[in-house]
């Protein structure tokens, strides 16, 4: 059913990437919100992985 | 011999086409000769390295790094360039733009969101994908280089969650009249298409909306989706939504042929949509499909009591070419439509090369051709030293999210490929077709003309193009 939900409403978007995709969504008065991505630092694998071994 | 100038900005990420537009803002500038502006990956280090932009500050430099590297003719030209790189970078604030930090940020500004939009680098994508999924979103992915595993696995997890996860690589939809990714201005209407191809999509929705009718919705899959290793999880999950909306009286389904256990499977979920399904498979099985997105759109558009398909009567009648034909496509999809169109004309193979732009190897380091041109340029303008090439072959690919004005783009390096030709008495025939719409923010009729006038033949549409070729090689 929720497929059929995004049919029957259409995209409200979080956009995770190229600004361009945002602007595009924007002009077709959809609602978005582009969310500032970066590559995550090396070290954050490396505190994931402690994480996870902690866990 | 010139001089170089290198500058690296620590913590400051930004995207790759973003970059793109900064780097070619920087080559119109006085005395340059090469710049690459791109984030400090390890492949991109390996690439500044071989154009010998070569320092400590790179090597030291992570993918959070962007380094702006310029070649020119003096140092103070070099200089200069770096220095004029603030005001660009400046461009890149999103003005009167939602901006969020995190995932929660972007929740918590949004709450009805019901889909993510990831264009983050392949590497990275999954991680996003994942998380998207765990929010309840669905996911629209136009990143590529996604493994296998990872696309069986999060569609596994999407379908179990009643979840669209169009993609990994998956290069346009539209959901409700909105386009996300590469997608041209149509109007809405009965049509439903899913499909593994984006230029596919993209050529089928533009020719059902010349013929008068509209889409309902367009739902992307990824190239991989009808794959026996993933199942056709995505187009399974599309056709199924298409077939219980009210808005589509006939589905088109354009896709890379299925692998033979999921063609089968594929057949049977067809069979019991209850709505007429049109198929095109490219490079395929013929029987029972449509051979071109042409046809495709012209068999569509006659279950939805509408067209025929009005895009203009081929008027040009081709002369035999001596010689080898190259195509140089932007959409990989045009390509095998053509390669299948040649073939089924009995070309031999010797008699032409097509070279797929947007493939993988050839955008290393670099946008994809329907975003940034320059290297599609260079390569026409290599086609002129080649003597065996008679006849030059390009598709233009319109919409939002391609280049501004991709035949401005690529019209000076077709006239100075005609020229060099002609000057060492060879003629260069040069035949393309135009995907897009009217309403596309490039206008399709002023791409085509701009085309015509720069002495290029235009076809309708790229099943012509192919065709002329075919018969002027003949």
């Amino acid at each position: 059913m929720k497929i059929a939900e995004l049919l029957k409403k259409g995209p409200l978007v979080i956009n995770v990437g190229l600004r361009d995709f945002a602007r595009d969504l924007e002009d077709q008065q959809v609602d978005v919100v582009q969310l500032e991505w970066r590559p995550p630092a090396p070290e954050d694998d490396e505190m994931k992985r402690l994480l996870e071994k902690l866990l | 011999m010139g001089a170089t100038a290198l500058s690296v900005r620590r913590h400051t990420y930004l995207d790759s086409v973003f970059l793109m537009r900064v780097a070619k803002a920087l080559e119109g500038g006085p005395g340059i000769n090469n710049v690459a502006v791109v984030m400090a990956t390890p492949a991109n280090k390996e690439l500044l390295h071989d154009a010998g932009f070569i320092g400590a500050d790179v090597d030291s430099s992570g993918p959070d790094d962007l380094v702006i590297a310029v070649a020119a003719q003096t140092d103070g030209q070099a200089r200069a360039a770096i220095a004029g790189v603030d005001s660009l970078l400046a461009g890149s604030i999103l003005e009167g733009s939602q901006i969020a930090r995190s995932w929660d940020d972007a929740l918590s500004q949004l709450p009805d969101a019901n889909l993510a939009a990831i264009s983050v680098p392949g590497e990275y994508a999954a991680t996003e994908i994942e998380h998207a999924l765990e929010v309840g979103l669905h996911v629209f992915c136009f990143s590529s280089n996604v493994s296998l595993a990872d696309e069986i696995r999060l569609k596994q997890v999407a379908a179990s969650r009643d979840l669209l996860l169009m993609g990994p690589d998956c290069g346009t939809a539209i959901i409700a009249g909105r386009g996300l990714g590469f997608s041209n201005a149509v109007r809405r209407g009965p049509i439903g298409i899913v499909g593994g191809s984006g230029t596919g999509i993209q050529a089928v929705s533009c020719l059902v909306d010349a013929g008068g009718s509209g889409v309902s919705h367009a739902i992307g899959s990824g190239s991989r989706d009808l794959s026996d290793d993933v199942g056709g999880i995505t187009t399974f999950a599309g056709l199924r939504a298409l077939a219980d909306d009210a808005t589509t009286k006939v589905i088109v389904l354009v896709s890379k042929t299925p692998g033979a256990q999921t063609l089968a499977r594929l057949q049977e979920i067809i069979r019991s949509l209850g709505k007429p399904v049109v198929t095109c498979f490219l490079g395929g099985p013929t029987s029972g499909t449509a051979l071109t997105f042409e046809q495709a759109a012209g068999q569509a558009l006659g279950f939805a009591g509408a067209g025929p398909l009005r895009n203009g009567t081929v008027t040009a009648v081709p002369t035999h070419v001596e010689g080898r034909a190259r195509g140089l496509f932007a959409g990989g999809s045009l390509l095998y439509e053509t390669q299948r169109i040649l073939q089924q004309a009995d070309v031999s193979p010797a008699r032409y090369e097509l070279v797929d732009m947007g493939s993988e190897e050839l955008t290393r380091g670099r946008a994809h051709p329907m975003i940034d041109s320059r290297h599609r340029a260079e390569r026409i303008i290599a086609t002129a030293e080649d003597p065996t090439v008679g006849i030059l072959l390009l598709d233009f690919v319109l919409g939002r999210g391609a280049a501004a004005d991709p035949a401005g783009d690529l019209i000076p390096a077709i006239g100075e490929a005609r020229s060099r030709a002609a000057r060492e008495g060879r003629s260069l025939v040069v035949v393309a077709s135009v995907c897009g719409t009217d309403g596309d923010p490039q206008d399709r009729g002023r791409q085509a003309a701009a085309l015509t006038e720069a002495g290029v033949i235009v076809l309708p549409t790229s099943a012509r193009a192919a065709t002329y070729v075919a018969e002027a090689l003949r």
